[in-house]
């Protein structure tokens, strides 16, 4: 038996889980908190993106250009109206423990809204490709995962340059270098705190629109992709963008390929063991420099 | 002369400790003005509080006699109030030429942001050439000139250093102090920070001497340096 399918099936889930990651990255690296609602607006994304296509029928990969600027607003307000009075109250702005409470709160609030309106079932958004699979040679690949790879590879590319090249992502990088001096630069910390969490929030639009042709939508869902995606960005190395990266692809590659071999919890417990692992050797993860 | 930046019973710290009290101090348009003292007499903390950075707890402090001290920090430095804070505090995984863009982030400055960038890397050729290299592997004396040169980059109408010799061998402090001259010849308005007293008093026109958070003495600093205590806390004489 080939390995070569379970391989591209890895890497692109190991890809869609780096850009779950990536966002949580960036906003911890802004900002240095940690969002751990970030699963549940994955969820609410989806849950959305599911509802438009059930009521249209129109293209998941189509639906970006409502449902991503539409989860950049309720990221960009997240930050506005919830998270910025709590931490502009915390003593220690590098370790804000209420803002943190805050996100765990606000995932659980997310999820039982979703539960009440959305109820406990599974759905799939069953598309016309969904079922599609290319063949090439003796290897075959499912067509919604394919997809998936490349459109997450561009979004993820697109990230890096809009980070490296342009005004807001350097406005962006240099708050979350040091915020202090930002503002001594004229940066308004809080409207780029509001922009990196839109970003953020944006990227799981893109992650629950891929997801949506070959995953099952329901109100849990984001706590599996926010355990997967916690594990990749400390594996990496916290808040290192290229960490997130190699870190995603080893994650999906280890869960997709032991699966070849072992049940499913195996593999999980598997996950665990290489986090493990690495975090004994190089407690700062793969890319991290070490914090003081 | 007309006064620029005013501070008028300015009370501040960190907190419940109280670090400023009662401060009185201005700076004329176009001079060189020097606040000396020694460690902890509370020199950064008084940047840090004319920057916004750090709230008044009494006071006013007014520029171009408009109070500015309730502003956030990034509104004083849109204001032309520029830091160039104790220790550079680069962004220290950006390049050099990253770091001075960043200076010109405001969008009023954006404009002459081509303009400063010739006149910075003309001034510093140091820059220049090592326009493409991260900040953090810069020497001290390097990173002390981007610190300036990305400050210039805001247009500011005053400029504050605080203690940009710190540090420093003894060929680079002079190289800092006449840097400071030029910016100020070209006409920016300089408040100086320093610990290096005999350097800052003989290239400012006045200095307020800090002592435990208190304006201890001041006067032009032609008469400063020859005050028997001035010589003796700070000159070593
Ligand atoms: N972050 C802080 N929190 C509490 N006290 C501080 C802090 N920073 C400085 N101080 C205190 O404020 C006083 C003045 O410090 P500072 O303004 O840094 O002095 P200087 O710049 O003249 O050396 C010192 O007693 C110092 O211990
Ligand atoms: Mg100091």
């Amino acid at each position: 038996m080939s390995l070569m399918p379970s391989i591209i099936n890895g890497a692109s889930m190991g890809a869609i889980y780096r850009l779950i990651a990536m966002g949580l990255t960036l906003i911890f690296g802004t900002m240095r908190v940690t969002n751990f609602a970030h699963g549940a607006m994955l969820m609410l994304s989806m849950i959305t993106a599911y509802s438009v296509w059930a009521a249209t029928g129109i293209n998941p990969y189509l639906l970006i250009v409502i449902i991503g600027p539409l989860m950049f607003f309720v990221g960009y307000a997240t930050q506005l109206f919830l998270i910025r009075p709590v931490l502009k109250a915390e003593s220690d702005k590098n370790d804000p423990i209420g803002v943190l409470l805050l996100t765990a709160g606000f995932s659980i609030v997310l999820e039982n809204l979703a539960l009440m309106i959305f109820g406990a079932d599974y759905r799939m958004a069953q598309t016309d490709f969904s079922n599609t699979v290319f063949t090439f040679g003796r290897t075959s690949l499912s067509a919604p995962r394919l997809y998936g790879l490349i459109i997450t590879l561009v979004v993820s590319a697109l990230l890096w340059a809009f980070l490296q090249c342009t005004e807001p992502g350097r406005q962006l990088r240099a708050t979350g270098q040091d915020r202090n001096t930002a503002a001594l630069m004229g940066i308004n910390s809080e409207q780029t705190f509001a922009v990196a969490f839109g970003i953020s929030t944006a990227l799981l639009a893109v992650a629950g629109l891929v997801l949506l042709p070959f995953y099952y939508v329901t109100p849990s869902v984001g706590n599996v992709f926010q355990t997967r995606a916690f594990i990749v960005v400390v594996l990496g190395g916290l808040g290192s963008v290229p960490g997130a990266l190699v870190g995603g692809i080893i994650i999906g590659l280890i869960e997709t390929v032991a699966a070849q071999f072992m049940t499913a919890s195996v593999t999980s417990v598997l996950i665990y063991l290489v986090f493990l692992i690495v975090l004994f050797v190089k407690p700062s993860g793969l890319f991290g420099t070490p914090f003081h | 002369m007309s006064k620029l930046l005013e501070i008028e019973g300015v009370c501040s710290g960190y907190g419940d400790v109280k670090v400023l009290h009662d401060i009185n101090l201005y700076v004329e348009e176009g001079e060189i003005l020097s606040v000396v003292g020694a460690n902890g007499a509370g020199k950064t903390t008084l940047m840090r509080t004319i920057s916004g950075q750090l709230p008044t707890t009494a006071g006013e402090i007014r520029f171009m006699g408009e109070a500015v001290n309730h502003l956030p920090a990034y509104k004083i430095a849109e204001r032309g109030i520029i830091q160039v804070p104790e220790g550079r505090r680069l962004f220290p995984y950006m390049t050099v030429h990253e770091n001075l863009l960043i200076g010109s982030t405001m969008k009023h400055v954006r404009a002459s942001r081509e303009k400063n960038l010739q006149y910075i890397y003309q001034l510093l050729p140091r820059l220049k050439e090592r326009e493409r290299q991260v900040a953090s592997t810069l020497s001290g004396g390097e990173q002390q000139m981007l610190a300036i040169g990305r400050a210039l980059m805001e247009n500011p109408r005053i400029l504050m250093l605080d203690e940009p010799s710190l540090g420093l061998s003894p060929l680079l402090v002079s190289t800092v102090f006449e840097l400071v001259q030029t910016i100020a010849k070209a006409g920016t308005t300089v408040l100086l920070v320093e610990q290096n007293v005999k350097q800052a008093l003989k290239i400012s026109s006045r200095a307020y001497v800090l002592e435990n958070g208190v304006v201890a003495m001041n006067g032009p600093s032609s008469e400063l340096i020859d005050n028997p205590y001035v010589k003796k806390a700070f000159l070593g004489l």
